[in-house]
């Protein structure tokens, strides 16, 4: 079949996407990266990120309190002591959907981020740290006495 | 419109701090009304944050951040009198920025 100019058209338009997709950061562009925050288990939001299973680290701080008397707001603070952290992640394991938050660190912003979050019921909260040599991750339990999904 | 967000960046040292109270319902879509009908999920989903035409924040957020969110996050790089604005849009596709001054 002889190249007509839609055919073409329509190669050229494929072909720049998949340029696109080549040139895009090793992350997954930020539109794609909302289903992560549907997944309903940790190893699955991962997975729709396109990060392979974090390695322990201490060299997370990472703040929350033992005990929430209210899952609706439980303040958490973390920050990152391995070098190069481009983003972090806070995951708690227990709520409906996994996935809280993604937090990006451009050049000259520290890796650092505080914030409260929904807790639906006691959970391991897990802090990931992506950064250039490998993503790492440490955890807390918070103890929920009062559910905060609901409202 | 949402009210504005409550922006306080002060400068210590060379690093400006920043804390932000932002008013949100962030609705889960998890929740139901007093007739038990399911109030559908209504929440920010990214944040971001410019100063000097430069971005040096950026949040992604799902339903699980706490209603009316609170964000403190640091950065380098900018003076005292610098401006910093946040812009959040949310699921509704609704959107909402406010400047403060680095102090």
């Amino acid at each position: 079949m002889p190249l007509s100019r839609r055919n073409f058209m329509v190669t050229a338009v494929q072909a720049s996407v998949s340029m696109l997709t080549l040139l895009a950061p090793r992350w997954v562009l930020a539109a794609d990266r909302r289903p992560a925050f549907d997944a309903t288990a940790i190893d699955a939001a991962l997975q729709a990120l396109g990060l392979p299973p974090p390695q322990d680290t201490a060299e997370i701080l990472f703040k929350a309190p033992e005990i929430a008397e209210n899952g609706a707001a439980v303040p958490v603070e973390v920050e990152s002591r391995l070098p190069n952290t481009r983003a972090m992640l806070l995951l708690v394991e227990k709520n409906p959907h996994v996935l809280s938050a993604r937090f990006e660190f451009p050049a000259g912003t520290e890796p650092f981020f505080a914030t409260r979050v929904k807790m639906a019921e006691t959970s391991r909260i897990h802090a990931i740290a992506l950064t250039d040599s490998g993503n790492f991750y440490t955890t807390r339990l918070v103890k929920v006495t009062l559910g905060g999904c609901g409202g | 419109m949402p009210d504005p967000m409550l922006i306080r960046a002060v400068l210590k040292g060379e690093t400006v701090e920043v804390k932000a109270l932002i008013a949100h319902v962030m609705e889960t879509g998890q929740r139901k009304d007093a007739d038990g009908k399911l109030v559908p999920a209504h929440y920010i989903e990214t944040l971001t944050a410019t100063c000097g035409g430069r971005q040096v924040f950026r949040a992604e957020w799902g339903a699980s951040i706490a209603r009316n969110p609170y964000l403190s996050f640091r950065f380098k790089g900018a003076q005292a009198g610098d401006k910093i604005t946040l812009t959040w849009t949310d699921t509704a596709g609704a959107s909402r920025s406010d400047e403060a001054t680095i102090r």
